[in-house]
């Protein structure tokens, strides 16, 4: 690029984007709002993904529908389709598209995993990227024959072992023999799937806790993230590429992509405003006194969602809501509400519109991506997984207003240079394993 | 309606689009957009974790946007799967191809199967085939956890769905327990179209239990006959409509011989041989025995599997099914967009909705 006075080419911009479906920022009483599980839905917001030449698309799964109260949660987006099934269909209809898919390594098996991506890489000609999980929850266990119950730390060592049997079955292809014995899987097998044409599909892991960053320094391509200032994301930075030496891997081979939402209007204020507005969709009367629910851990229904905060102490691990916990101390957080709501004079709807604010973008197009241009130079992140407000032509504005504006700041290509999903990203095929040269 | 002569029942024509080895979309292609071609009810494509191949729900799935009318119908193993995994898959591919998806359980009885998974040993058919009909049974409750209309978007009271009707299954079987509901909505079929190969007595009970549509193969027409009587019978005996369970014949067909056979006719029909009947003859013939089949009651239809994949598919689709539409016994268009319809098959009652009281 010729915009820049030293001869350093400006970092490049990441940028993916989330379908807005089961999620509690998907704004489902806009009138804009359309299904959730249609495939002309997923189709629509793919074809501008990829209009705007984006990386990748990324789903997010679900294994069992949350419940509270004993009673389904019927207040956000519930039902989806099986993410890998969607993305086969999604190939059909994209061509440079990277397409990630979430799978669980807690309530799934790594040969037939293995076996899945392989095959959506090879339908997709090299664009699979599997986003890994883990889950140490037993409500949602009972939807499978383990039915089991991991700890903590149990659930990183299966899901590390887990993709370490699924790439040895890839490098492994439709020529090799593959044999695993470890703490968690027994495997062998005469052959695997053919070699997937990205050698080894894009690995992606989601997590902020100290398990999870190690796990992604040690086997992920791609962190998926939340952090809320530029301060944040550095520190973020820093402390997940410093532990990347350790397993012989360079800063470049793993991308930090930080989830986040946005909101452009055509001047700062119009922003602003839309923005507030659609935090006020997103935390309904009923959703504010459930979000209290879940930490305070009783019935609250009797409360007034516009009056003060509760002065009741929270009663921890009553298991009132599954399927989505607060982690930490509950008392902690409730003293924290509560002073909040003091000092500001706000209602319980609007501490919890306060309080449960995520990394946004919000302003006019050109305000928007000088930030995320930003975050980028500043090594705070390679780039952003955007999550839209809505199904499915949330993210029909930022594609027209914003990506011609990193694109003119020579931050974003104007094409795709690869066509694969490691291409986009700047990663190379890896050699497999057999034809590794060993070290030392 | 139709053009089929008053009385006589709809001829089903299916066939498989197995190619060993290719990983690739478009080969696959070719051939679904073939069979859509001669408007046949639906294709196949096996997998097995045992062979070489790519996962066959996943390449349907892939050709299901490349494709508008035709059923799509992979074979999915019950042995090592999830089951709450592989109903949310198949009611995944009814969505994407909006009303077409089929299912054709199967099951792994191989050593070599077991040692991928590391998880259980092998187990013999019969308990096998068991298990398979306790996913089926579990899938269809699965695919009724959400009622057709439990989307409610109230934007008054807040509430997205309607909890009332959200059911969970609370499956308990041997192997497995499912709580549900399912992750996936009601699919546009109520239940995509479950098909069984009755090959062994397991797997015809299976069928006679659970199947939507049955595949038989046998080459004699008496024996044919018999099977589809039997299956029918005890479909009935198990308190099921026989007339909700379509029969299909399963043949090899090699067309490489020509417009009609060496022998003229087809003489004895289809040979035996180890991997089932094979027709081995020219594409005409092969519409007579069809024909004559489909005129004895023998079968509801045919499942054919083309023995050279890119030839006999396009033999079968350009001059079988052409003359099959000149005799008016096959469709010359889809009137229907589901392979339920096009099956003529009633899309299920909700099992859950019927039981609860609707406020």
């Amino acid at each position: 690029m010729t915009s820049t006075s030293s001869d350093e080419t400006p970092r490049q911009v990441h940028l993916a984007a989330h379908f807005p479906g089961v999620n509690n920022t998907t704004v489902w009483a806009d009138p804009r709002s359309r299904s959730q599980i249609d495939f002309t839905s997923f189709e629509h917001l793919a074809r501008t993904a990829e209009r705007g030449l984006f990386d990748f698309f990324f789903l997010a799964e679900g294994l069992r529908l949350r419940e509270h109260k004993g009673r389904i949660h019927d207040l956000d987006v519930v039902g989806r389709p099986e993410s890998i099934t969607v993305l086969n269909a999604l190939a059909a209809v994209t061509d440079r598209l990277g397409l990630a898919a979430t799978v669980n390594a807690t309530f799934n098996e790594p040969y037939e995993t293995a076996r899945r991506f392989a095959t959506l890489d090879h339908l997709s000609r090299g664009r699979a990227a599997w986003n890994v999980v883990t889950s140490s929850d037993a409500f949602t266990g009972e939807n499978f024959r383990r039915g089991g119950f991991l700890d903590r730390a149990d659930r990183y060592t299966r899901a590390a072992e887990f993709v370490d049997v699924a790439r040895q079955v890839w490098d492994a292809g439709a020529e090799r023999a593959f044999r695993h014995a470890g703490q968690h899987f027994t495997v062998e097998g005469d052959l695997g799937p053919a070699r997937p044409p990205q050698g080894h599909p894009v690995v992606i892991q989601a997590g902020d806790s100290d398990e999870g960053r190690e796990f992604a320094a040690s086997a992920a391509d791609v962190i998926f993230t939340r952090h809320g200032t530029l301060e944040a994301g550095r520190a973020f930075s820093a402390d997940v590429k410093g532990r990347l030496a350790r397993y012989g891997r360079a800063q470049g081979d793993l991308k930090i992509m930080p989830g986040v939402t946005f909101v452009l209007g055509d001047t700062a204020e119009e922003a602003q405003e839309k923005a507030a507005e659609i935090r006020r969709q997103q935390v309904s009367p009923q959703n504010a006194l459930l979000t209290l629910e879940q930490v305070w851990g009783v019935d609250l229904s009797a409360y007034d969602p516009d009056g003060p905060l509760p002065d009741i102490d929270p009663v921890p691990g009553t298991g009132l809501s599954q399927g989505r916990t607060h982690r930490g101390d509950v008392f902690e957080l409730a003293e924290k509400w509560r002073a909040l709501s003091r000092d500001k004079g706000l209602s319980i709807r609007q501490t919890v519109i306060e309080t449960t604010r995520r990394q946004s973008f919000i302003g006019t197009p050109a305000a928007v991506a000088a930030e995320i241009d930003t975050f980028v130079q500043a090594g705070a992140a390679d780039g952003f997984i955007l999550v839209p407000h809505l199904t499915p032509g949330g993210l029909d504005e930022f594609v027209d207003q914003v990506v011609p504006l990193l694109q003119e700041r020579g931050v974003f290509r104007t094409e795709y240079t690869g066509t694969t999903l490691r291409s986009h990203l700047g990663l190379p095929v890896p050699a497999p394993c057999h034809e590794r040269i060993p070290t030392a | 309606m139709t053009t089929r002569p008053a009385g006589r029942r709809s001829l089903h024509l299916a066939a498989a689009v197995d190619l060993p080895d290719t990983y690739e979309a478009e080969p696959y292609e070719r051939a679904v957009r073939l069979a859509e071609h001669g408007a046949l009810d639906f294709v196949t494509l096996h997998d097995s974790f045992a062979a070489p191949g790519p996962d066959g729900l996943a390449v349907l799935s892939r050709l299901a946007p490349r494709t508008t009318r035709i059923g799509l119908v992979p074979t999915v193993t019950t042995t090592h799967t999830e089951p709450f995994h592989v109903q949310a898959a198949v009611a995944t591919l009814d969505w994407v191809s909006r009303g077409r998806a089929g299912w054709r359980p199967d099951v792994s009885t191989g050593a070599a199967e077991a040692r991928l998974f590391g998880r259980r040993d092998p187990a013999d058919p019969a308990a096998l085939w068991e298990e398979a009909g306790d996913v089926v049974d579990a899938a269809r409750k699965l695919w009724d956890s959400w009622e057709d209309d439990a989307e409610i978007r109230d934007v008054a009271t807040g509430r997205f769905v309607d909890r009332d009707r959200l059911h969970h299954v609370d499956h308990e079987g041997p192997t497995f327990s499912v709580r549900g509901p399912s992750i996936v909505p009601r699919p546009p079929q109520g239940h995509p179209v479950v098909v069984v190969d009755a090959g062994s007595p397991h797997a015809a009970e299976a069928a006679a239990r659970h199947a939507d549509v049955a595949l038989v193969a046998e080459a004699e027409p008496d024996r044919l006959a018999a099977a589809r009587t039997a299956l029918r019978r005890r479909a009935a005996e198990l308190g099921r409509d026989p007339d909700a369970l379509r029969v299909l014949a399963a043949l090899r067909i090699d067309l490489s011989a020509g417009e009609r056979a060496a022998r003229p006719g087809h003489g004895g029909g289809p040979l035996p041989t180890e991997d089932g009947p094979l027709y081995r003859g020219g594409p005409v013939d092969l519409a007579d025995l069809i024909a004559d089949r489909h005129r004895d009651g023998a079968a509801d239809g045919f499942h054919l599997t083309p023995l050279d994949p890119r030839r006999d598919l396009e033999r079968l689709v350009n001059a079988t099914v052409p003359l099959l539409q000149h005799r008016g016994l096959f469709r010359t268009f889809y009137p229907g967009s589901t392979l339920r319809e096009h099956l003529g098959l009633a899309r299920p009652v909700n099992q859950y909705a019927t039981a609860g009281e609707r406020r």
